[in-house]
């Protein structure tokens, strides 16, 4: 076993054992901080994947921004005196039998699926550049608009965040 | 080397894991954190066929998918502090009127 | 290729056990002598009068979500700056729209008072 596959094990496990803690955790603020955990071992899996940098945009948006906006989520919504911040979990046998057909199903398609695989990979040099002129030649359209659903998600939390309702 | 079915299943495991979340857990704020696994789980599918195609295009798709996650992240959050607010609780099943 | 990451996981590596050999050695060589005074939350500090577990303003929360937002815009600038020459005065057009748009969003919030304090 060579050292690209004891990280990508690695990374694997880290992302999915702390995926399973933010699932099936009692305390809302353990789940919060495993899935640190699990953003970041798919930073370091998008590293094992030639997209450097994807992994540093991953780490500033979801580690830096999503992950810092659920923490205040689950800070402005735990009552004031309640130390325990815990929330129950239902049917759990079914959960699983859930978890087992679904991820056998669809690991069985992607075993038995003969995928076509590249000769030249990615220059990894060049991602950066290469994804800024995808975005503003053949992919415009999305682009802009990626910039009104930014927009209108602004509008939209200021709307319904603001401190109070003014008549 | 690592194949890229062991990379798809890898990212099927972890989105199963964020549906099984949704289901199971009752806490909004956990939902909503199951959800963002899902979303990564499918940006990591998109960056490994991209990086065992050699084409850069899967990870520009991740960009976009980041983008709608930041969106829904601020509008979703913005909602669920919103009813707490209103309901004093982040149960999904206390809240099932659409209307008060 | 994964050659170039070498001195990421040296400084990881690095940092972790710096800290659990700084605090361990601490704990191992320091005498210690714990008195009420030295106890306290802050020692020769102020003295903490409620609970550290309080729910905060929203006031935050709308920060957070600014922050967040104008973070995916500055995401989405960087691959455009890196291939700004290629791309030339139609690039710098279509950037431009982007950011007018977003300025609009930051234009609204900033009538509405969502960026005052109090």
């Amino acid at each position: 076993m060579d050292l690209y596959a004891i990280i990508f094990y690695l990374f694997a496990v880290i992302t999915l054992g702390s995926a399973t803690i933010v699932v099936f955790s009692k305390n809302v603020v353990y789940s919060a901080f495993a899935l640190l955990f699990a953003l970041f071992g798919v930073a370091g899996l998008y590293v094992l994947l030639m997209a450097d940098f994807l992994a540093i945009t991953q780490l500033l948006v979801y580690v830096g921004g999503i992950l810092v906006l659920v923490l205040f989520g689950v800070m402005l919504t735990t009552k004031v005196f309640d130390v325990q911040m815990k929330t129950k979990t239902i049917q759990m046998v079914p959960a699983v039998a859930i978890l087992g057909l679904l991820s056998g199903t669809i690991v069985g398609v992607f075993w038995s699926t003969d995928w076509y695989i590249s000769e030249n990979p990615i220059d990894v040099a060049k991602t950066a550049p290469q994804i800024g002129n995808m975005l503003l030649t053949t992919y415009l359209l999305p682009f802009e608009i990626a910039s009104v659903v930014l927009l209108v998600a602004l509008i939209g939390a200021a709307m319904i965040a603001r401190r109070e309702r003014k008549g | 080397m690592i194949s890229v079915e062991q990379y798809l299943a890898l990212s099927a495991v972890m989105f199963v894991i964020g549906v099984v979340g949704v289901l199971v857990r009752r806490n909004a704020i956990i939902v909503f954190m199951s959800i963002e696994l899902m979303l990564n789980s499918v940006n990591l599918t998109l960056v490994a066929f991209s990086a065992y195609l050699g084409d850069v295009t899967g990870q520009m798709l991740v960009f976009f998918v980041m983008t709608v996650a930041a969106a829904e992240a601020a509008v979703g959050l913005a909602i669920i502090i919103a009813l707490y607010r209103i309901r004093q609780t982040v149960n999904i099943d206390d809240i099932n009127i659409l209307k008060w | 290729m994964l050659d170039n990451y070498i001195p990421i996981f040296l400084m990881i590596a690095v940092g972790v056990l710096f800290g659990i050999i700084m605090v361990k050695l601490n704990e191992w060589l320091g005498p210690k002598r714990p008195s009420e005074e030295k106890l306290t939350t802050y020692e020769s500090g102020m003295e903490p009068v409620r609970t550290a577990r309080e729910r905060f303003s929203v006031k935050f929360y709308l920060v957070a979500v600014l922050f967040i937002l104008f973070d995916i815009e500055v995401v989405f600038l960087y691959p455009w700056a890196v291939s700004f020459k290629s791309l030339g005065w139609l690039g710098f057009v279509t950037m431009t729209v982007f950011v007018v748009i977003l300025f609009l969003g930051f234009v609204y919030v900033w009538r509405k008072g969502a960026l005052e304090w109090d």
